[in-house]
């Protein structure tokens, strides 16, 4: 598929329409951070707080549980870590391991 | 379904990352959390603000439902167009009738100041649709100037903290209570902390017989001034000082949602951000003074629409027991 916006001008949609559902997924804003959000899964309640938090949709959950984070996408934000009722996310500065 | 968020979590919440929001941005969490309690299908209208520019850059979109790009006016307005349309092509049988909610996102700029006649309009025609506000306190994509949600005392660059003005000389506008004046069925004053309260107010408005507005308190790190991981936590004391009191106005019935009581002074939630410092810092107490004042007569107003005793504020409290 050609990556959209990537067409010639005869094959943009009429009236500008956006036909890519969601296509801001391959923007990398992981690249954005300077610290990033480690998890500590054996303390996690799967409670969800971080997953309704986060403002980049970094949560993938399956079943009612948490299962990773996203860091191509996380900005690094931190609010996980603020919110998560049992203090099970760490925020690590980048580059440093 | 009941809102339980291990269950929620296994939705899709139509809306993707890799948008261009600021880190610890709450636009996109109240955005996440309207579209995961929806239970119909929505059809969204934008209006122009950060959300906009942040999720919709051409070619590229964040969103995964029907969007509307509008403009800084007019969301609420090609809302009730494709509401009416919908319902005609359904009177005429070109259209399968099936329950759709229509949804307009606009920030404080779209919707107090910008779009206000627009809405207005929408709201006095009755349209079924519901108006989200993610309330920023500001033009903030366009660089943080002030707009009419603005609080006093509030540094933006257009209202800035010097000698000559301490900030926005102005009080904001009680806009929540504005729209419930227009008599529409539900209106609700949310906060992002909240999840819970915020989703029961997004389930009520989808279900509620005609317009519904909620207007949503949106922290923002870079306008306010504080660490983007204090988003939610800006959020939780402008609840507790009664700054932005959680409540909902069902059929005409007034009805608080969050604390009964104001638990903490203003001056906690002036000290959490940047765009307030200058107050302190050179000691303006006369404005901090004022802010308290109006925020504790707009709470015992809410309260006295509610059913409620007023609360006396600290310094009132003081004379009273010194008197007796
Ligand atoms: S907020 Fe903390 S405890 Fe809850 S699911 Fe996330 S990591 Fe686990
Ligand atoms: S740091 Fe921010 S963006 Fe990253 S996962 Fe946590 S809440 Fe999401």
């Amino acid at each position: 598929m050609t990556q959209p916006g990537a067409e010639s001008w005869v094959d943009v949609p009429t009236g500008g329409t956006v036909v890519n559902p969601g296509s801001t997924e391959r923007n990398l804003t992981g690249s954005w951070r300077t610290k990033r959000p480690v998890i500590d899964f054996d303390a996690c309640s799967h409670c969800m707080i971080c997953w309704v938090m986060c403002p980049d949709s970094c949560f993938a959950t399956a079943k009612g549980t948490l299962v990773s984070v996203d860091l191509d996408h996380c900005k690094g934000c931190g609010i996980c870590a603020s919110e998560c009722p049992r203090k099970c996310i760490e925020m690590v500065a980048e580059g440093r391991d | 379904m009941t809102l339980k968020l291990r269950e929620l979590s296994m939705l899709d919440d139509g809306f993707n990352p890799g948008h261009g929001l600021c880190a610890g941005c709450s636009e996109s969490v109240i955005v996440r959390q309207v579209l995961t309690a929806l239970e119909n299908p929505p059809v969204v209208a934008l209006a122009t603000g950060c959300l906009e520019v942040s999720s919709t850059r051409f070619p590229d979109t964040a969103w995964k439902v029907p969007l509307i790009h509008s403009a800084f006016e007019n969301a609420a307005t090609s809302a009730s167009g494709v509401e009416a349309a919908f319902k005609a092509l359904v009177r005429k049988g070109r259209m399968a009738d099936r329950p759709i909610t229509f949804v307009v996102f606009g920030g404080d700029g779209a919707t107090y100041d910008i779009g206000f006649q627009w809405l207005s309009g929408a709201l006095e025609r009755g349209h079924k649709f519901m108006y989200v506000c993610l309330n920023n306190e500001g033009y903030m994509n366009t660089g943080i100037q002030r707009s009419g949600a603005t609080m006093l005392g509030a540094w933006t660059t257009t209202t800035p903290a010097g000698s000559v003005t301490p900030g926005k000389p102005q009080w904001r506008k009680d806009m929540t209570g504005i729209i419930a004046a227009h008599g529409i069925p539900y209106v609700a004053q949310a906060a992002v902390h909240h999840w819970k309260d915020l989703m029961t107010k997004v389930r009520k408005a989808e279900a509620a017989d005609g317009p519904a507005f909620i207007n949503v308190l949106a922290p923002c790190d870079r306008g306010w001034r504080y660490e983007p991981e204090d988003t939610m936590a800006i959020s939780r004391l402008a609840v507790e000082t009664a700054l932005w009191p959680l409540y909902e106005v069902e059929n005409g019935k007034y009805k608080l949602n969050g604390p009964r009581h104001k638990s903490l002074p203003i001056v906690d939630y002036l000290e959490s951000q940047g765009r307030f410092r200058h107050l302190l810092r050179n000691g303006d107490p006369a404005v901090v003074e004022e802010i308290q004042g109006i925020v504790d007569l707009e709470w015992n107003r809410l309260r006295e629409k509610c059913g409620l005793e007023p609360e006396l504020s600290k310094n009132e409290a003081e004379a009273v027991t010194s008197a007796d």
